[in-house]
């Protein structure tokens, strides 16, 4: 190699090319936040609601089971599409109801069953939880999942 | 040991060998809950033990990083560490902040709470003082460090690590970004996700590796960096830009579906080239260095990570594939030998090299020590494997059928069980490395008889 590139040549490559490749990805970056804030995900306005439901999936640290949009633990299921998968996206009473009886009917106690535990949420976090799960639904996602089944 | 101040690294090293000891332990745990979920399902759920196995990785690794840089600086930069006195300070914050952290996930204390309460996004959990006070740590250690090579020599290694380290301290400070807007939120995450362990982490990875090609097989320094340029020019210029592949389904537009693509390919290249290099310069070298197990982890270390961070990465990195795998067995398959070979060996590789200086002992061979390697890679390398196929069967059964999530897995219990086989193998590895190091004096296994028949051959 030493025919082809000096050490400084080499240095001098990697500093130049790095600076050059994170300028594009923060451009592309504010590209892209501009395009999240107005157009993929705005089927659906990201109310107070919305945003205490993502902190009642924080507080409870649900993401080191589940997978939300593909990302998290892969012991639970993915509820990215979870409100699609119930068929609920479009009634949020529905998807209350739905997601208060799973969440109080926890844990189930079934043998050699994965054990989701008992998270003690009020009515209004529940709600809250509903509304995220749902904004997140709607999120654009390049048509994934593939399939309901998440 | 030419420098006093270098000892700081014995500290650092213990405190990461035992979080490393924590963190396998976890993932023991976490392999048992997958075959037998009703363990601790109640007292300790999933979730707070995949936490504890994950955190106690970053941290430990993160330690590791810390104390290697206290280790190599002196050398490098022909000088003692500006002071000591901040290195264990910063490592009392480190460890207050763990054992904080370890808390709060277990007895889940003040939850909900903005300051106290853990914070859930995935490893970034700690709660918001933790997390302070690792900034805090990083910077007295940023200073330490710089001060001390701005004031001595400077070579290529200090300064790829300077930056490796600066790096992974100025993208961490996205983790206190959270905005209420999911899309937004994972956008900046991977900002500190991606951009650590694909970029900035892989400058530390090979800016150690490079000095320790230079310890063990003696080859000129002038090789030596260049090399070391080349790799992290390719990790940067690939890594940055390839943090597109996880930018494909969480609601960024669809051009991250071509830009992940075509640069994670190349996220290959700095893992192939890291491979390549310590075997050249092992071949090139003309020192016959003792410490044998030292060089067996260091190489080990670049083939493994070229296999699972290279070609398990590259198979589920092209977006049209990635449509089917994202979030099965197939990512935790690569996660876990990616992790494995490139970072936790890589520790491995600069602990063996180091102790019998800090220890003040003989660098021999080290037959227990090399055994534990050949435990533990194996045990990945199953583990790996296993998860591979479990999560070639989830791909087909529940993103091309269309089946159900807990339907799917329930038939694939034949390979949690044998996932749990081969975690069984790391953690006696783990074990035994830990007792290797700080146990034995001399070695275990005497030479025998080829070394006696040697001058015959």
């Amino acid at each position: 190699m030493r025919e082809v590139m000096t050490k400084t040549m080499a240095r001098n490559i990697f500093f130049g090319g790095s600076l050059f490749f994170i300028i594009i990805f923060l451009g592309l970056t504010a590209h892209s936040h501009y395009q999240i804030v107005t157009k993929t995900t705005v089927a659906m306005p990201l109310t107070d609601s919305v945003a205490r439901g993502k902190r009642v999936w924080e507080t409870h640290a649900c993401i080191n089971c589940h997978s939300l949009h593909g990302e998290g633990a892969y012991f639970a299921p993915e509820v990215g599409n979870v409100m699609t998968r119930w068929g609920v996206t479009e009634s949020p009473d529905d998807a209350f109801a739905a997601l208060k009886g799973w969440i109080e009917a926890q844990p189930t106690g079934i043998a050699g069953r994965r054990q989701m535990p008992r998270f003690h949420l009020t009515d209004e976090e529940i709600r809250d939880l509903t509304n995220f799960l749902i904004w997140a639904d709607k999120t654009d996602t390049q048509g994934w999942p593939p399939k309901d089944s998440g | 040991m030419k420098y006093e101040s270098q000892k700081i690294a014995f500290a650092y090293f213990l405190t990461a060998m035992l979080l490393f000891i924590v963190q396998v332990s976890g993932g023991l745990l976490a392999g048992w809950i997958y075959i037998s979920p009703n363990t601790l399902s109640e007292l300790l759920p999933f979730n707070i033990v995949r936490m504890l196995h994950t955190n106690a990785l970053i941290v430990w690794l993160l330690v590791g990083f810390f104390g290697a840089a206290y280790f190599i600086v002196p050398e490098e930069a022909g000088r003692e560490i500006h002071s000591t006195k901040i290195a264990y300070y910063q490592l009392a914050i480190l460890v207050l902040g763990t054992l904080g952290a370890v808390v709060t996930y277990v007895f889940d204390l003040f939850q909900g709470n903005i300051l106290l309460g853990k914070d859930g996004r995935e490893f970034l959990e700690q709660p918001l003082w933790v997390k302070m006070g690792i900034v805090v740590a990083a910077l007295m250690f940023l200073y330490n460090i710089s001060m001390t090579v701005l004031a001595g020599k400077k070579t290529a290694i200090t300064t790829v690590l300077l930056i490796g380290l600066w790096g992974i301290a100025i993208f961490f400070l996205f983790a206190f970004y959270n905005p209420h807007n999911l899309s937004l939120d994972k956008m900046y995450w991977w900002y500190v996700v991606h951009l650590w362990v694909e970029g900035v982490w892989e400058l530390v990875m090979a800016s150690i590796l490079a000095y320790l090609m230079l310890k063990l097989t003696g080859v000129d320094r002038e090789i030596v960096e260049k090399w070391l340029y080349v790799i992290v020019g390719t990790a940067l210029f690939s890594g940055i830009l390839g943090t597109g592949h996880h930018y494909y389904w969480i609601g960024t537009p669809g051009y991250w579906q071509w830009i992940g693509s075509v640069f994670s390919t190349l996220e290959i290249i700095p893992f192939f080239l890291m491979m390549v290099f310590s075997f050249v310069m092992v071949w090139k070298g003309r020192r016959d260095h003792p410490n044998k197990a030292a060089l067996l982890w260091s190489l080990g270390c670049t083939v493994l990570a070229f296999f699972g961070a290279g070609v398990w990465g590259f198979l589920h990195t092209l977006h049209g594939v990635n449509y089917y795998t994202h979030g099965t067995q197939i990512t935790a398959a690569h996660g876990h030998l990616a992790f494995f070979g490139a970072y936790v060996s890589l520790n491995l590789a600069i602990f063996t090299y180091a102790f019998p200086m800090l220890k003040n002992r003989d660098p021999y061979n080290q037959v227990l020590n090399m055994a534990s390697f050949w435990l533990m890679a194996g045990g990945m390398a199953f583990m790996t494997f296993v998860l591979t196929f479990a999560g070639t069967i989830q791909t087909h059964l529940q993103r091309v059928l269309g089946q159900y999530y807990m339907e799917v897995q329930d038939q694939l219990a034949l390979f949690y069980y044998m996932r749990f086989g081969a975690g069984v193998a790391v953690v006696i590895g783990a074990l035994l490395f830990v007792f290797a190091t700080l146990v034995p004096r001399r070695e275990i296994i005497s030479a025998g008889r080829t070394t006696a028949l040697n001058p015959a051959e």
